[in-house]
């Protein structure tokens, strides 16, 4: 039998240079855990027929400190990070949102990296990037350059990516203050979020959300009110004012706008 | 292409692409590895790649080369899990547990019921609901620590 990933084509280079080499002479999709192109694939969603497979590459993989903070290589899997001593101490909410994304069969697949380039407004690990203000390190041919991520996306699913270059480290600076991740899905365990938020509790509060608008987001007017001293009845207020939900397939507008002010309150009593 | 299968060298030919999931089925012949759901929610078609759990069906074959792949029949005929799975009845139509067996193969020892449903939050069952697999993996621990 032939499915319908057997036509495909599948680059695998060896070294960074070499992968950098073939993107900027050639139109190929990056692939790594694949636990989300190959859905894609297998129900025939996804046009892409060329693909440049990823796991190989020398650099790419790895969790080290980066002073105070951590360096997650694009190609970590979610596994790497919550196995990871210096995630579990600087990061926690990290750990929190990586155990969960599906089931362990996912977790040992996923990396950080694809959770980036795929840009699912529901992506677990986002809001966690968004809130601890990381940076992107993005290479290609060329040179290379960094981008914070709460200016990667330009739209659903768009980002400033360019097709010959490829997304290699995440860097997040020291985190002061308590974190917070929550997730809400229609069960407990490999559910698609309907709403995820992750926040720092310091005096300038850092809150992001998932599933609320086209990319995620960072709520910064909603941070402004209470580093100004609102009271989270004002701040709740504030926040449904900066969100953009849709109804869709795994929950209402009206839903996600209640749960959104609810995980806020939540949020501020907790930390 | 070159690849451990259940413990032996194998050379396997088939397109990049294809998922590994139907390499097993039809050019190695190993149709113990289900497919469920084809997303990877179900948890039915688990392999060991590289001592590590994955849904065979988002596994590009291109990265089993030289790889190390486990499947439910690299597990043996006999094995302690089979038969405890039969014992209480842990099975009814039978498409997720080879999943379940697989990832049951890799639990600590001494793992507590709630890791054990934690473990297996990636693999369905319509059918029994549940209790009667982890009781048989329990059963089949208490029997290893015997």
């Amino acid at each position: 039998m032939n499915s319908a990933t057997s036509g495909l084509t599948i680059a695998r280079p060896r070294t960074l240079d070499e992968a950098l080499t073939m993107l900027r002479d050639d139109t190929l999709v990056p692939i790594a855990g694949a636990t989300d192109l190959y859905v894609g694939l297998n129900f025939g969603t996804l046009a892409a027929q060329r693909f440049m497979d990823i796991t190989r590459l020398d650099g790419l993989r790895g969790i080290t400190a980066l002073g105070d903070g951590v360096r997650l290589g694009a190609a970590t899997t979610y596994t790497e990070m919550m196995k990871s001593p210096l995630v579990q101490e600087r990061l926690p909410m990290l750990v929190q949102a990586a155990s969960q994304v599906g089931g362990v069969q996912i977790q040992n697949r996923g990396t950080v990296g694809g959770n980036i380039a795929n840009g699912s407004p529901a992506g677990d690990s986002l809001p966690v990037l968004a809130a601890t203000d990381a940076v992107l390190v993005i290479r290609s041919a060329g040179g290379e350059r960094r981008v914070a991520f709460n200016e990667f996306y330009t739209g659903y699913r768009a980002s400033v990516l360019k097709p010959d270059e490829l997304i290699v480290a995440v860097e997040i600076a020291h985190v002061e203050g308590a974190q917070w991740f929550r997730k809400v899905g229609t069960r407990a365990a490999q559910a698609i979020s309907k709403l995820v938020m992750a926040g720092v509790r310091a005096p300038h509060p850092r809150i992001a959300l998932g599933s609320v608008a086209a990319t995620t987001v960072r709520l910064t007017k909603t941070e402004a009110a209470l580093a100004a001293g609102a009271s989270i009845d004002e701040a709740a207020n504030v926040l449904e004012s900066e969100i953009t939900p849709i109804d869709d397939i795994r929950s209402t507008a009206d839903y996600r706008r209640r749960v959104a002010a609810n995980l806020l309150r939540r949020f501020w009593a907790d930390t | 292409m070159r690849l451990t299968l259940n413990g032996a060298p194998a050379d396997v030919h088939a397109p990049a692409g294809k998922r590994l999931l139907d390499v097993l089925r039809e050019e190695c012949g190993l149709t113990g590895t289900k497919e469920g759901c084809g997303e990877g929610e179900c948890g039915a078609c688990t392999v060991l790649m590289n001592g590590e759990l994955v849904v065979s069906c988002l596994v590009p074959f291109a990265q089993a080369e030289d790889a190390t792949i486990t499947t439910i029949e690299g597990l043996g005929k006999d094995h302690r899990l089979q038969h405890h799975f039969m014992n209480e009845a842990g099975a009814q139509c039978g498409i997720c547990t080879p999943g379940m067996v697989m990832v049951a193969s890799q639990l600590p020892a001494n793992a507590t019921l709630d890791e054990i449903k934690v473990a297996l939050a990636g693999n369905l069952c319509r059918c029994t609901g549940y209790e009667a697999i982890y009781r048989a993996i329990q059963r089949a621990q208490q029997e290893a620590a015997s």
